[in-house]
C-alpha cells in the first residue's frame, strides 16, 4: 500500500497503460512542454500539462507516442478518432473542459456516432482526459464542470473520479475500454491523496461506490462534492444523524441499482452536484429516483447545485457558487424532520 | 512627424504597463491575489503602438494576457486593479478577474480566455461598422499560438471574402505556453499563413513602439481604402512565463539575455531624445507612471468585496424568474 495523490495516481495509470499496450498514445498541448527547446537542459517534460500530471511520460516513452500538439483541438481530437478506429488507443488531453466548445463536434458527432451509425462494425477506443471544476479562482472560462454536456450524448462514456484510488482504477479501465470515454479530473482534487495499491486492478465503468454507510439520509455526491458530503456526514453524526454517501463515479453508464438500493434503505435523498442545475446530473439522478423509487421516498429529492450562472471569479461569489458543507447539513436536517 | 502630445502619451503608457506588470509579478509572488495572472512584459510596445493608431471608441478584442491592452485602450487603472483583486468596484464587478479585464465603453469587446475566440468577434464588429456605414477601426489581438486554431482561420477567410477592413494583430512572442514558435510554425514566417486567404500582411519589430505605431496606422488606412482585412505580425519576446508561477524551464537564459537587448522599454528610452524628450521630460513621465500604478494597487486593496449573492446578477438582460435565490 502506498499513499498517492490523484495527480500521481493518474500518472501511474498512464505509465502502466503505456507499458502494457504499445498502441496507447497521448496527445495534447504541452503535455510534455519545451518543444523546440529540447537542446537546452531541463526543458524535456518542462510542463507535463498545466498541472504536471503527464510529467515524465515524454522522457519515458518518447515523442512518437507522447505528442505535443498545437492549439488545434478539433484537429487532434479528430485524429484521435481515426487513430482509434484503425488500431491505436489514443488519449487526448483537453486542457480545461471549458475548451470543449472548440472540439465538441469531434466527440458529439464523430466519436460518439461512428459505432452506431456505421452499423456497429467499428469502434473508437479513445479517452479524453480533461480538467474540470471551480474553486481555483480561475474565472468563467476555466472553472466549469460540464458533466452533463457529455453524459447527454449516446455513445460517450463519462467518468469523474473523486479519490486517487478511483482515479487510477477507472483510468486503467477507461484506456482499455473500446468506447470513447471522457475522463474528468477535478483541479481541486489533484493534490488530495489516499491509499492506492500498487497492483490495483482496473475498476469497471458503471459501478458506483458507497463511501459511507448510513441509515437516515442518502447523499449522492458527484466528484469533489464527496468531500463536502463527508464533512457534512461527520458533523451530522455528532447529532446522531446517519448519512449514507453514494459516489456514482461514472455517469454514463450510471450505477442506478446502487443508487436505488440506498434510496430504498433511507427514503430520503440529496444529490450534490457542482454543475449548473438545468439538465444536470443532479436533475437526471433525481428524476430517475422519482421515477423508479417513488413509493420508497419519504420526501422529495433535494438537489444542491451551483446556481444557473457562469462561474464568477471573485472569491466570495465563487464560494457562494460552489455547493457547501453547510448547505448539505441544512438539507439533511430538513429531511430528518420529515 | 508625430505630435508631441502623442509622444508623451506613448511614453506614459509604455511605462505604465511595465510598472503595472512588475507589480503584478510581485503580488503573484506574495500570493496576495487569487487566480491566474498572465503578464505581458515584453509586449508593451505592441499594446501601445497599436493603440496609438486607434481612437478611444475603436473596437478591439484581447485575451487572458490583456493588462497591457486594457491600459493602452484607456481603461481606468483603479478599475483594473480592483478587478484583479476581485473587488466589487472592479471593471467587471469582480466577475471576470485578471483574465477578462474589459471595458466596453473604452471599445473593448472582450478579453477572452479561449485561444482564438477574439478574431471572429471582431469580424462581427467590423461587419456591423460596414453595414451601418460607420468607420470605427476593428482590431483583434491574439498570439502566435492562436494561428493554429480553426476559429482564427474561419474568421480570416470570411473577413477576406466579405471585404472587411479589420486588422488582425498577431503578437509573435516566441512561445505558446511552453511551446516555442519556431517549433510550432509550418511556414517560414508566421504571417505566411495569410497566403491561403490572399490577405495582405506586414511584419514589424514588436519591440519598437514607433515602428508598431507606424505600421498599424498605415495598415488601417490601407485596409479602409482597399476594403480588405490586413494581418500584422509583430515579433517580440515573452519575458514572463505563460502565467505567473510558470517555471520557464524551457526558456534558455541565453535567449532571455539576447531578448533583453531589444527590450521595448530599453528601446523606448534610447529613442526618447530622437522624439524630442529630454532627460527631465522622461524622468517626469516615468515617475508619474510609477506613482499612478502604485496608487491603483493601493486603491484596490481598500476596495470592498462583492456580496456572495452578487454572483446571481446580470446573467441575462431579461429573465422572468429569479435565479436560485
Ligand atoms: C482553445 C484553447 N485551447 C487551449 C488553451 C490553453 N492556452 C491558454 S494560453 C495558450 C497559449 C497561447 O499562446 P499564444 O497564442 O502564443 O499567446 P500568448 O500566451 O503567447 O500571448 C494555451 C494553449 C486555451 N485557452 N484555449
Ligand atoms: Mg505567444
Amino acid at each position: 500500500m502506498t499513499i498517492k495523490t490523484v495527480k500521481d495516481a493518474i500518472n501511474d495509470a498512464l505509465v502502466q497503460s503505456f507499458e502494457e499496450d504499445k498502441n496507447v498514445i497521448l496527445m495534447g498541448e504541452d503535455i510534455a512542454g519545451g518543444k523546440g527547446r529540447e537542446q537546452y537542459q531541463g526543458t524535456q517534460d518542462a510542463w507535463g500539462g498545466p498541472f504536471g500530471v503527464t510529467q515524465g511520460l515524454y522522457t519515458k516513452f518518447g515523442g512518437e507516442r507522447v505528442r505535443d500538439t498545437t492549439i488545434a483541438e478539433a484537429g487532434f481530437f479528430g485524429a484521435a478518432i481515426g487513430a482509434a478506429m484503425t488500431g491505436l488507443r489514443p488519449i487526448v488531453e483537453l486542457m480545461y473542459v471549458d475548451f470543449a466548445g472548440v472540439c465538441f463536434d469531434q466527440m458529439m458527432n464523430q466519436a460518439a456516432k461512428v459505432r452506431y451509425m456505421f452499423g456497429g462494425k467499428q469502434k473508437v477506443p479513445m479517452v479524453v482526459r480533461t480538467v474540470v471544476g471551480a474553486g481555483f479562482r480561475a474565472g468563467s472560462e476555466h472553472s466549469q464542470t460540464l458533466y452533463s454536456l457529455y453524459t447527454h450524448i449516446p455513445g460517450l462514456k463519462v467518468v469523474a473520479p473523486y479519490d486517487a484510488y478511483d482515479a487510477k482504477g477507472l483510468l486503467l479501465s477507461s484506456i482499455k475500454d473500446d468506447d470513447p470515454v471522457i475522463f474528468m479530473e477535478h483541479k481541486r482534487l489533484y493534490m488530495t491523496s489516499c491509499e492506492v495499491p500498487d497492483d490495483l486492478k482496473p475498476i469497471p465503468l458503471g459501478k458506483g461506490r458507497i463511501r459511507r454507510e448510513g441509515s437516515d439520509v442518502t447523499i449522492i455526491a458527484i466528484q469533489r462534492m464527496n468531500l463536502f458530503a463527508e464533512e457534512a456526514a461527520n458533523e451530522l453524526e455528532k447529532i446522531n444523524i446517519s448519512c449514507e454517501i453514494v459516489d456514482p463515479r461514472t455517469y454514463s453508464p450510471l450505477d442506478e441499482e446502487l443508487i436505488f438500493q440506498s434510496v430504498k434503505k433511507t427514503g430520503k435523498v440529496i444529490v450534490v452536484d457542482e454543475s449548473n442545475p438545468k439538465c444536470s446530473l443532479a436533475s437526471e439522478i433525481s428524476s430517475l429516483i422519482s421515477e423508479k423509487c417513488f413509493l420508497d421516498l419519504k420526501a422529495a429529492v433535494i438537489k444542491i447545485t451551483a446556481p444557473h450562472t457562469p462561474v464568477p471569479f471573485s472569491p466570495p461569489m465563487e464560494d457562494f457558487y460552489i455547493p457547501s458543507t453547510k448547505k448539505i447539513i441544512d438539507a439533511v436536517k430538513k429531511l430528518k424532520d420529515v | 512627424m508625430i505630435e508631441k502630445e502623442k509622444i508623451n502619451w506613448i511614453y506614459k503608457k509604455i511605462f505604465t504597463i511595465r510598472f503595472f506588470e512588475e507589480r503584478i509579478k510581485k503580488i503573484a509572488k506574495e500570493k496576495t491575489v487569487p487566480g491566474y495572472l498572465h503578464t505581458c512584459i515584453g509586449s508593451e510596445a505592441i499594446c501601445v503602438g497599436v493603440m496609438a493608431a486607434l481612437n478611444q471608441d475603436d473596437w478591439i478584442s484581447s485575451t487572458y494576457r490583456n493588462h497591457g491592452h486594457a491600459i493602452a485602450k484607456g481603461c481606468k487603472l483603479n478599475e483594473i486593479t480592483s478587478e484583479i483583486y476581485g473587488r466589487k468596484t472592479g471593471i467587471c464587478k469582480g466577475r471576470g478577474g485578471s483574465m477578462h479585464i474589459s471595458d466596453f465603453s473604452k471599445g473593448m469587446l472582450g478579453s477572452f480566455g479561449i485561444v482564438a475566440a477574439g478574431p471572429a468577434v471582431v469580424l462581427g464588429a467590423a461587419l456591423q461598422e460596414k453595414i451601418n456605414k460607420s468607420n470605427k477601426t476593428c482590431v483583434s489581438f491574439f498570439g502566435d499560438g492562436a494561428i493554429h486554431n480553426g476559429a482564427f482561420h474561419e474568421a480570416a477567410g470570411l473577413a477576406k471574402l466579405w471585404d472587411i477592413p479589420m486588422i488582425f494583430v498577431c503578437e509573435n512572442n516566441g512561445y505558446a505556453e511552453a511551446t516555442a514558435t519556431d517549433w510550432h510554425l509550418n511556414t517560414k514566417e508566421l504571417s505566411d499563413i495569410t497566403k491561403a486567404y490572399d490577405m495582405l500582411s506586414y511584419i514589424g519589430d514588436g519591440n519598437n513602439v514607433f515602428e508598431v505605431y507606424d505600421i498599424t496606422k498605415k495598415a488601417i488606412n490601407e485596409a479602409k481604402q482597399k476594403n480588405t482585412p490586413i494581418f500584422l505580425e509583430f515579433k517580440n519576446y515573452r519575458f514572463s512565463g505563460q502565467y505567473e508561477g510558470d517555471t520557464q524551464l524551457y526558456q534558455p537564459q541565453e535567449e532571455i539575455d539576447k531578448a533583453k537587448q531589444n527590450d521595448p522599454i530599453k528601446l523606448a528610452k534610447e529613442n526618447s531624445s530622437k522624439y524630442g524628450l529630454n532627460k527631465n521630460d522622461l524622468e517626469k513621465i516615468i515617475n508619474e507612471a510609477k506613482e499612478e500604478v502604485d496608487k491603483a494597487f493601493d486603491f484596490a486593496d481598500t476596495q470592498p468585496w462583492p456580496q456572495p449573492e452578487d454572483a446571481l446578477e446580470e446573467v441575462y438582460v431579461n429573465y422572468p424568474v429569479e435565479i436560485n435565490r
